[in-house]
């Protein structure tokens, strides 16, 4: 049965032409060639400018630029819609995506549809990038979307995912959008090595997605880095957060997220490096945390969780809490503010460390406190709260902190 | 005035504890330095000695040398001289050859860093103004303490008492009152709180322009606002010039009714 079924896929596709799409030829509108052409069928679409939008891709193709002709959809609409399975897009520059406020018009959708890959496409002025609807099984790879986003409310995002499942995004370059990449309801999604960059509200934006994965991308001054809401079991490894930096801006923000695992990642300049509310059971492992405002801004109903072997590197506060309960786990974390000893030269410190200071405990309660920071009264009492302390939890503690930097 | 200002600062300049001031300015500039190469780093950490011991050793300093000339003064009394000008002349030497330790002690080992070819530049300066000032300041407040107190021991008590009102009890009640009204909006408040100490003003106008703001969040931004445009900063220059003249025409007033 499935010799059969293999061998009938095989005769398809050796039926497939290739069908050429150009200025001088005798198809000349893209759109065209997708009506002429039969299932399997390739579309060359040669050097030029289609002002063309609205194109519906009905049936498995692939389509394939020739040294990235421009499609133009001189901001009417829709460009590209994909409603078939095995659709290959590869290689077209995409301009002019017509911005709505009542419809989500894309450069590229694909709709309920199955085994797309959509590669080496470059969009420009767009207001959705690429947008995935209820699909599945597929590759977002190496494409490059710059945005000119200002106003979030105005702006779409780069690439969006919504209800899909099993979806590579990787390699891809988002600068200048709303989200650089959005997942919602998307489940077993993995994100690798993509650069999401200059983006107005977050780099990437979880809402309601379980089991996904993202791994290597890095974020950078974006509006904030990475919010992950509402989901479970993901995943993140290796990336790199920065410069997230603004009065209300933060490298990751966890709300609502169960058993997630968050390791070897960088954080660096952000305002608040990982921001946290009603997340638990979460490890945070190998994570340097470096030259942020707050590492760690707790902020309430989270229990369980497990912080080993991270590095605290000249943050103004390691952790902020907000109140006085504790059920997280901090051990053999570095802190570059611990001033113990290790007499048994262990490479463990013998006085355990106490991440809160009284003085984030303070600023907690009445934010106007801060213009205190940095003042000699304060580092008096965050002394003396280190030496017996009564605001802060005091079972919060690292009891094994490290001597050296984990490596 | 001028010849006792002269005689004032190449006293001071010949003498140990000037030496031993530029010294250690000189030292902490390299460590620093040597430790990391960074120049903006190092400009926090400056930051944060410079608002407590250039205020502090401004203070000693100051009710120190008054007592130690407190014969040359009588001498210089008995002379045909203006009683404005002795004093005057004093007060700059003092204030002049501490300034000259802390800009010459923390200048040299910046500048060998290349601090002309960093963005630094205008933070550091920022640090040295401020530092100048904060000198200006405690010295003019240490002579009228001096001035008023024949008693040696209660004359240093009463300096040692107003740089730690100013360094350190003036943050605790300030913090204490923001926490009593927090219901209140207190942006207003902490701006003019800020304003009337000369060591959190220092302290404000570095941090702001260290770009560390964003943490401050929502009353950061105030702050920001305020001290961060050329307004404020001007504002606050005038406060820290009237938190130095104060003192001064104090100094002078009373020196004038002294009865020696």
């Amino acid at each position: 049965m499935f010799f059969l079924i293999g061998c009938l896929f095989t005769c398809i596709m050796l039926k497939a032409n290739t069908i050429e799409v150009c200025s001088s030829c005798t198809i000349k509108s893209i759109k065209e060639g997708v009506s002429k052409s039969s299932d399997f069928d390739t579309l060359l679409i040669k050097k030029g400018t289609y002002k063309e939008f609205n194109i519906i891709i009905d049936k498995p193709l692939t389509v394939i630029g020739k040294s990235f002709p421009v499609v133009d959809g001189e901001d009417q609409g829709e460009i590209i819609t994909i409603i078939s399975d095995y659709v290959t897009i590869d290689g077209l520059f995409i301009i002019n995506v017509g911005t709505s406020y009542t419809t989500d018009y894309a450069a590229i959708r694909v709709v309920r549809s199955k085994h797309f890959l959509i590669q080496n496409v470059v969009l420009e002025k767009l207001f959705f990038g690429i947008y995935l609807e209820k699909a599945s099984e597929g590759k977002v790879f190496h494409n490059n979307i710059i945005g000119d986003a200002v106003e979030e409310f105005n702006s779409g995002n780069g690439i969006q995912l919504w209800h899909c499942k099993n979806v590579i995004v990787s390699q891809n370059i988002v600068q200048h959008v709303r989200d650089g990449i959005y997942l919602e309801f998307s489940d077993d999604i993995v994100i690798k090595n993509n650069i999401s960059s200059n983006n107005v509200r977050y780099g990437l934006h979880f809402m309601f997605s379980n089991n996904d994965e993202y791994v290597n991308n890095t974020f950078d001054n974006n509006g904030s880095g990475v919010a992950v809401m509402f989901s479970k079991k993901i995943k993140m490894h290796n990336n790199t957060f920065k410069k997230n930096w603004g009065s209300s801006s933060f490298g990751l923000l966890l709300k609502e997220i169960n058993d997630a695992e968050i390791i070897g990642n960088t954080f660096e300049e952000n305002t608040t490096g990982i921001s946290i509310e009603g997340s638990n059971r979460v490890r945070y492992e190998k994570n340097d945390l470096i030259n942020n405002g707050w590492a760690i801004k707790v902020r309430g109903a989270c229990y369980t969780n497990t912080f080993v072997n991270n590095n605290f590197l000249y943050n103004s506060f390691d952790i902020s809490y907000n109140s006085k309960l504790n059920d997280n786990e901090f051990k053999n974390n570095y802190w570059s503010s611990y001033t113990g000893y290790d007499l048994d030269k262990n490479g463990i410190g013998d006085v355990p460390y106490r991440p809160v200071k009284l003085f984030s405990y303070i600023v907690n309660r009445t934010p106007e406190t801060i213009v205190l920071l940095r003042s000699l009264f304060m580092d008096i009492i965050d002394f003396s709260e280190k030496v017996s302390p009564v605001f802060t939890p005091d079972n919060l503690t690292d009891a094994n902190p490290l001597m050296r930097k984990f490596q | 005035m001028f010849k006792i200002l002269k005689y004032s600062f190449f006293d001071l300049i010949r003498s140990r504890w000037s030496y031993v001031y530029f010294l250690f300015y000189l030292a902490l500039g390299f460590v620093l330095l040597f430790l990391n190469n960074d120049l903006s780093k190092a400009v926090i950490t400056l930051m944060n000695v410079i608002i407590v011991l250039v205020p502090l050793i401004g203070t000693i300093f100051g009710v120190m040398y008054f007592y130690n000339s407190k014969e040359f003064t009588e001498l210089l009394l008995a002379q045909p001289l203006k009683r404005s000008s002795i004093f005057l002349g004093q007060y700059l030497g003092v204030a002049g050859s501490l300034t000259m330790s802390l800009v010459f002690g923390l200048g040299i080992p910046f500048v060998l860093y290349g601090l002309f070819k960093s963005d630094a530049i205008w933070n550091f300066s920022l640090l040295l103004v401020t530092g100048t000032f904060l000198t200006l300041i405690f010295t003019a407040l240490a002579f009228n303490i001096a001035l008023a107190h024949e008693n040696k021991i209660k004359g240093f008590g009463f300096a040692v008492l107003l740089w730690l009102f100013l360094a350190v009890i003036y943050d605790g009640l300030f913090l204490l009152s923001l926490i009593v009204f927090e219901e209140y909006p207190l942006d207003t408040f902490s701006l003019v709180a800020t304003m009337f100490n000369p060591i959190d003003l220092s302290r404000t106008l570095i941090l702001l322009k260290l770009d560390i703001s964003a943490l401050l969040g929502y009353t950061g931004a105030i702050f920001k606002q305020f001290f961060g445009t050329n307004y404020g900063l001007i504002l606050s220059l005038v406060m820290l010039l009237l938190w130095t003249i104060f003192p001064i025409f104090s100094l002078i007033f009373k020196a004038k009714r002294k009865d020696f």
